[in-house]
């Protein structure tokens, strides 16, 4: 088991290193640079900015300095257009209010997920399975972003109940929380469905049963446990989504989080933070899909480790 | 290769089809869905030919006015005819459904396909290509595409102003650089969304390629092309179709996301996207503008999907409700 942990990790290395590598060139390949919407700004200034921030090395040169401040400093640079912060600094402020947000969305998707797909699986064909079903359906197609800014009209603007923006105490995460889970919580509960469906006509159940346990334990100590193997599965890809959905949400509840940062990098193509904020997006993306991995062998015993 | 001697005999096809047609006939969702989806598609294709108000003729004088007589759905901020921009935003998703949704069946038959029909090494290093890309964050990588080579001095836009020049000599002109970023949206979203089909296609190539009808297209002379794609995808397409209805709404999903961040389409031009959050901007004194443009997005996504799961339940044997 520790060999495959620590293989599955070691793994993670190469992969990271290309994506690393990818992103510096795209984005130093790609024409136009961060100085370019200063208008009328003197050469020798621009001269001054850019041997400054070393941008007038060749692209090699580069890239041999800033991998080497990554690995050897854990360095990501400065920052092109928040002067005197390091990129450091900006994913140090923004990444946890980012993963707070992401774990809890987490939470709340299986909270509500899973329990939705045991009751559509246990009442096959019958309405709470038809309703479970309907609201899984609507759930995944509902965009984050047309859910959001409905939500924020009800309880934010009309009804006056939760704060509308900002990221400061449990009443202002309800909404963003709630808007960044519900397509997850969708597709936990597709999956949960499926799974259990497939679980209780397995063998092992039968005999759950024939023993004389009580429907419940028989679904929640027998099923349940080879039921929820997809959504085991699914949570690497859903955390990914996750992350990918916080831009959004980020973005209509002005949460000061990494996916704010990484948008508004883009529009001021700041080079370093951009490639700083996709490393850490990076890392953390694969990181979880190892994380799932290793959890799935565990839970899993028909999994094989070594092969 | 139009050599009918090997397609197989059509009463088998039909059989199959016409099964599959009677279980999705009595899906009544499934088939309210395609009512919509197609009802949508079409007033997004007409309207903009009928209708007096171009999606990009502003009346600043005008403003923002609740939906009326003289415009259905009200106008922005500008004094745009929200219901005409909506329909064009209508054809830039049927545009990103029909070019990126066939891009990625492109790609992806061809991959998995070809995977399949080889085996051995090739197959394994395609897959690996596969799964390698499959734990890449590849929306972030689409978004680094966009926002670094959508722009007017790549060899994407002279590839664009190559193409397009054939219809349009103006092709250079600025305005039509929105129209560019909209193709190139279109293109990094089809050539990131391959992966799952390829992963199917391979699966039903690998459990068809050994059967005795591949063996008899052999024997008569068909090359290792022939089979893979007039005999194998043929017929793997009950899967291809499910998974295809169902990147269809992802795709849009995608493109409205990136076009919310102001990412993927851009002004004059219109998108649902873009649409929402110009609403969500302005939602608590002009509410229509984001209440339509996010209805009319909902539902077709909810209507897409509510297909695909119909379509799965009706071609894909393995799934089906009641086994």
């Amino acid at each position: 088991m520790i060999r495959f942990v620590l293989r599955r990790l070691l793994s993670l290395v190469p992969t990271l290193l290309l994506a690393v590598t990818l992103v510096f060139f795209l984005v130093r390949l790609a024409p136009g640079g961060p100085f370019d919407q200063e208008r009328s700004v003197p050469p020798e200034v621009l001269a001054a900015l850019e041997a400054k921030y070393r941008l007038s090395d060749p692209v090699w040169v580069q890239y041999k300095d800033w991998l080497a401040d990554l690995l050897l400093r854990g360095s990501l640079g400065p920052t092109f257009k928040y002067p005197n912060r390091t990129v450091n600094e900006i994913i140090a402020l923004s990444l946890p209010v980012s993963i707070q947000l992401g774990l809890w969305a987490m939470l709340f998707a299986l909270a509500l997920g899973v329990p939705l797909g045991v009751v559509g699986a246990m009442r096959q064909n019958r309405w709470p399975d038809a309703l479970a079903t309907a609201i899984a359906l609507v759930g995944l197609s509902v965009p984050r972003f047309v859910l959001a800014p409905l939500l924020i009209m009800l309880f934010g603007l009309t009804l006056y109940w939760l704060p509308v923006a900002r990221f400061d105490s449990w009443r202002h995460m309800v909404l963003p929380v709630f808007c960044a889970a519900l397509p997850m919580a969708a597709h936990v509960a597709r999956l949960t469905r499926a799974g259990m469906l497939e679980v209780v006509r397995s063998d092992f159940v039968r005999t759950a049963r024939a023993k004389g346990l009580s429907e419940r334990s028989v679904v929640l100590r027998h099923a349940l446990r080879g039921g929820l193997l997809p959504v085991v599965s699914y949570l690497g890809p859903g955390f990914s989504g996750l992350l990918v959905g916080s831009l959004v949400i980020e973005k209509i509840f002005d949460i000061p989080g990494m996916g704010r940062y990484f948008v508004e990098a883009f529009q001021n193509r700041d080079y370093n933070l951009i490639a700083g904020l996709s490393i850490v997006y990076g890392v953390l993306l694969m990181g979880s899909n190892a994380l799932v991995d290793i959890a799935y062998a565990w839970l899993d015993p028909r999994v094989e480790l070594g092969r | 290769m139009n050599e009918p001697t090997t397609k197989p005999a059509p009463a088998v096809g039909a059989s199959q089809w016409s099964d599959a047609w009677r279980r999705l006939r009595k899906n009544r969702a499934a088939l309210v869905s395609a009512a919509v989806l197609v009802a949508l598609a079409v007033v997004s294709v007409v309207q903009p030919m009928l209708s007096a108000l171009p999606y990009d003729r502003a009346d600043l004088a005008l403003g923002p006015t609740p939906p009326s007589a003289a415009h259905w759905l009200g106008t922005d901020l500008y004094g745009r005819d929200l219901l005409s921009r909506l329909c064009f935003g209508g054809r830039v998703s049927l545009a990103v459904g029909l070019v990126s949704t066939g891009l990625s069946f492109v790609i992806g038959t061809s991959w998995g396909g070809i995977a399949g029909y080889f085996g051995g090494r090739v197959d394994q290093l395609m897959m690996r290509v596969v799964d390698v890309l499959y734990t890449f964050p590849l929306i972030i990588f689409v978004i680094l595409v966009l926002a670094f080579f959508a722009h007017q001095d790549t060899v994407f836009y002279e590839a664009f102003v190559a193409v397009y020049g054939l219809v349009n000599e103006r092709a250079r002109d600025p305005g039509y650089l929105p129209l560019y970023r909209l193709f190139f949206v279109f293109f990094a979203l089809g050539s990131v969304s391959w992966l799952t089909m390829a992963r199917i296609v391979r699966g039903q190539v690998i459990s068809l390629r050994e059967q005795p009808f591949i063996e008899a297209a052999r024997s008569i002379g068909v090359g290792h092309l022939g089979i893979v794609f007039g005999h194998l995808v043929p017929n793997a397409l009950g899967p291809i179709i499910v998974y295809t209805a169902l990147t269809i709404p992802e795709v849009m999903l995608v493109e409205a996301f990136l076009s919310f961040l102001g990412l993927g389409t851009e002004e004059p031009l219109s998108s649902w996207g873009l649409l929402v959050a110009g609403g969500a901007e302005t939602l608590d004194i002009y509410p229509w503008l984001i209440a339509f443009p996010g209805l009319v997005l909902s539902l077709t996504l909810v209507s897409f999907n509510f297909l695909g799961d119909g379509l799965r339940d009706a071609l894909d044997p393995r799934v089906r409700r009641d086994s």
